[in-house]
């Protein structure tokens, strides 16, 4: 990477959650990393200023979920592609699930997005391995080369195992190399090819209903195998309120686990499904209010320590076809952020807490260094403008980067959006009218 | 909501009929009434009008239908249009042509109707959302979700034949027995009893049959078939799908016949006017009791025949010319 400008930030008002520092200062950013945090203004000079009044700054969110479809699905998106859209919306880092064409359930494949994420570069690209091989839910994969081949932990993606036999001995497995596995608890049989939550909506919409139980049986059969291995489980995409208390009452019981829930989760419900429309339709499914309001309150209370995107950008012939036959997913990198500041404007959250949803808590997650905004600290960083208010076009190339723009969010208004992203120190993306 | 809006313009015409749903209580009755005009004016030897001459009305089946396509080829006929029957299987669409593919290829060949089943639920609101200007869209059933010419006819047999229902739905009670969860005719109904002002509807099956928020319908749920079919004026059976049943819904056939079927000791308990309906094909022995089935007060054979008009009323009613004068 070459040597990057030096930058000063000021006055902008600072997010800090690993420290819970929150307060307007100046922030000087050099050879990667922030090396300056004051009132006072610095003696040093910088390449660069800017006034980062009104603004905030804060750790660029990592992503526990986004499919940027490589290898395999190029026909829907590629890294360049994903690695724009990812910049844009404020995140430094993204975890790619392993349901990649091939699956990412050997070394081979995990050093073959490596050498894709450093040529386009921009981005911290980190890979979740398969839990078992080829996502087939029977026999292990090579979990400890993919380890030491870099996977940041296991999955099965949206895979079920086929036993809990298999999933036990997976834990313990996992566990035996320090390594979380990230569990997307839904019961196969349970929602049986489903589409939609059963509930009034899905109903009246007739289509095949995922009941509540098909997570909740799954969150239970997961939390046992936690009490029985001590493994470390991350569950993922949480839709229901009695899943969370689940989790709640796990974590209270000292069970090392986790858990995150999707941006669009937190705005969404069954009601959004009326017209057949297939932008709603999410793995897993957009379910009753009193769940949507469950997983916030989980949320602000750091039950649910993570937001992520669950990016599925897809072809636009992905999601023309009748409802169940339409593809699941939103291309959800470039919402994520405004999203989450919405929630702030809703008073869900504390900028703070804002801040520790979508940095702090992923990074926990991943066993990596705490993200902050001090001195020393690696300059992957996002400004965000919280008060700009402005309107998703998914057709203007300056303002929306995904190659999907499968979005419900299309046309609706939003108040605040990341204006920069700095990626070890250098501006990776600005906004095209700032500055 | 999308749905009821899509099918009508913005006149509130009919522009497709895609759902039950939301259509006003004046617009199923014009349909009903001009029903009943047709099915008059159609029982000579010369059965065939001129509404729909030079029109081509396309059935577009993706799902094995017989009655039911027939039907509404011969109301096509009546109509004096063109009509085009095609059976696809759903694995010829899956080589490659999409759905939409389909539907634009039809389109090219000027078609001005499309009569569509297809098992995805939604699957007539996709055709509709995607239909050139000028061509219509009319549901013969998507998955669970929808059929409403069912449900027209369903509401035209009870205004026919029901005695109370001659004072209106207001004062009827109706009992929908069997699978409702995957049925989209039971679904159809409750909308039309709903909107013609019935208060007492009522849902009767074994809790895995009973789809989860249906009493947001308007509709009563019972466990119970004698406890539903007290007193109610119009009984509408059901088909069960037999393949469906393996998935563990059922313990067997025959229990449910015995707990849920409408035998000649149940029978004895409804109304001596009561009428009993099915939007066949029936089940013997399922459903309803073999000789019951053809028995004085089921109108399961005057409900194909009235499928006829109310089928022809509906394209008249989108495709023809505003009727002249009433």
């Amino acid at each position: 990477m070459s040597t990057s400008l030096s930058l000063l930030i000021r006055n902008v008002r600072v997010l800090d959650p690993t420290s819970g520092f929150d307060a307007i200062v100046n922030v000087g950013i050099r050879d990667g990393r922030v090396d300056y945090r004051d009132v006072a203004a610095p003696a040093a000079t910088y390449d660069q200023t800017l006034d980062g009044s009104g603004r905030w700054l804060m750790p660029a969110a990592i992503d526990l979920a986004a499919r940027f479809r490589e290898p395999g699905e190029t026909h829907k998106a590629d890294f360049v592609s994903e690695t724009g859209a990812a910049q844009a919306g404020g995140i430094g880092c993204v975890v790619l699930p392993p349901d990649t064409s091939p699956v990412i359930d050997s070394p081979a494949v995990v050093d073959r997005i490596r050498i894709k994420a450093e040529a386009v570069g921009g981005i911290d690209v980190q890979i979740l391995g398969a839990l078992t091989q080829g996502l087939k839910g029977e026999a292990l994969a090579s979990m400890s080369a993919l380890k030491r081949a870099g996977c940041v932990g296991f999955s099965q993606a949206l895979a079920p195992m086929r036993s809990a036999l298999v999933a036990r001995r997976a834990l313990e497995y996992a566990d035996g190399l320090g390594a979380t596995v990230h569990v997307f608890a839904q019961d196969a049989d349970l929602a049986n090819g489903g589409c939609a939550h059963e509930g009034p909506v899905g109903t009246r919409l007739g289509l095949a209903p995922i009941p509540v139980a098909a997570e909740v049986a799954a969150i239970r059969l997961w939390i046992s195998l936690v009490e029985d291995t001590g493994a470390r489980v991350h569950f993922c995409r949480l839709s229901t309120a009695s899943g969370a208390t689940l989790i709640e009452s796990a974590q209270a019981r000292g069970l090392p686990v986790s858990a995150d829930v999707a941006a669009h989760q937190l705005f969404m419900t069954e009601a959004d499904l009326e017209g057949f429309d297939a932008m709603a339709h999410v793995i897993p499914p957009l379910r009753a209010l009193r769940d949507r309001d469950g997983l916030r309150e989980a949320l602000k209370r750091g039950v649910i320590g993570t937001v992520c995107s669950d990016h599925q950008p897809h072809e636009p012939d992905a999601k023309v076809n009748p409802f169940p036959l339409t593809e699941p997913g939103i291309a959800g990198l470039e919402t994520l952020l405004p999203l989450v500041l919405q929630l702030v404007h809703e008073q869900v959250l504390t900028p703070l807490q804002a801040a520790a949803r979508l940095s702090l808590g992923p990074a926990l997650v991943l066993g990596r260094a705490e993200p902050g905004v001090s001195p020393g600290a690696s300059a992957d960083l996002v400004l965000i403008d919280p008060e700009i208010e402005w309107t998703l076009d998914t057709a203007d190339a300056t303002r929306w980067h995904s190659r999907g723009r499968n979005t419900p969010f299309a046309g609706r208004r939003f108040r605040g959006r990341p204006v920069m992203t700095l990626y070890a120190g250098q501006i990776v993306w600005q906004a095209p009218t700032t500055i | 909501m999308k749905t009821p809006s899509l099918q009508l313009d913005s006149n509130g015409r009919l522009r497709h009929l895609l759902t039950m749903e939301g259509l006003s209580r004046d617009l199923i009755l014009r349909l009903l009434d001009r029903a009943a005009g047709l099915a008059d004016s159609t029982s000579g030897a010369e059965k065939k009008l001129p509404l729909l001459r030079g029109r081509t009305v396309v059935n577009l089946f993706f799902e094995a239908s017989t009655r039911t396509r027939t039907t509404f080829e011969l109301a096509a006929k009546r109509l004096s249009a063109d009509v085009i029957n095609l059976q696809i299987a759903a694995s010829s669409t899956s080589k490659g042509e999409t759905l939409l593919d389909t539907l634009k290829t039809m389109e090219a060949m000027q078609a001005d109707m499309f009569v569509v089943r297809h098992e995805a639920s939604g699957a007539a609101h996709f055709f509709a959302e995607h239909a050139a200007p000028g061509v219509s869209i009319l549901n013969a059933g998507d998955g669970r979700h929808a059929h409403p010419t069912q449900g027209l006819l369903d509401m035209y047999t009870i205004r026919a034949h029901a005695p109370k229902a001659r004072l209106g739905f207001g004062g009827l009670s109706v009992a929908i027995v069997g699978d409702v969860l995957h049925s989209r005719v039971a679904r159809s109904d409750i909308h039309g009893l709903r909107t013609l002002g019935c208060a007492d509807i009522r849902v009767v099956a074994p809790p895995p049959l009973i789809p989860a928020g249906i009493e947001t319908l308007g509709v009563r749920v019972f466990h119970d078939l004698e406890r539903g079919l007290d007193g109610v004026d119009v009984v509408i059976l059901l088909r069960l799908q037999k393949e469906r049943m393996l998935g563990a819904f059922l313990p067997s056939l025959a229990e449910f016949h015995a707990d849920f079927g409408l035998t000649r000791e149940r029978f004895k308990r409804l109304k001596p006017d009561a009428i009993v309906m099915h939007p066949g094909p029936i089940n013997r022995g399922v459903e309803i009791e073999g000789e019951l089935a053809y028995g004085e007060r089921s109108l399961i054979l005057q409900q194909v025949t009235h499928g006829i008009a109310v089928r022809m009323a509906v394209m008249a009613e989108i495709l023809g010319e505003a009727e002249a004068g009433a």
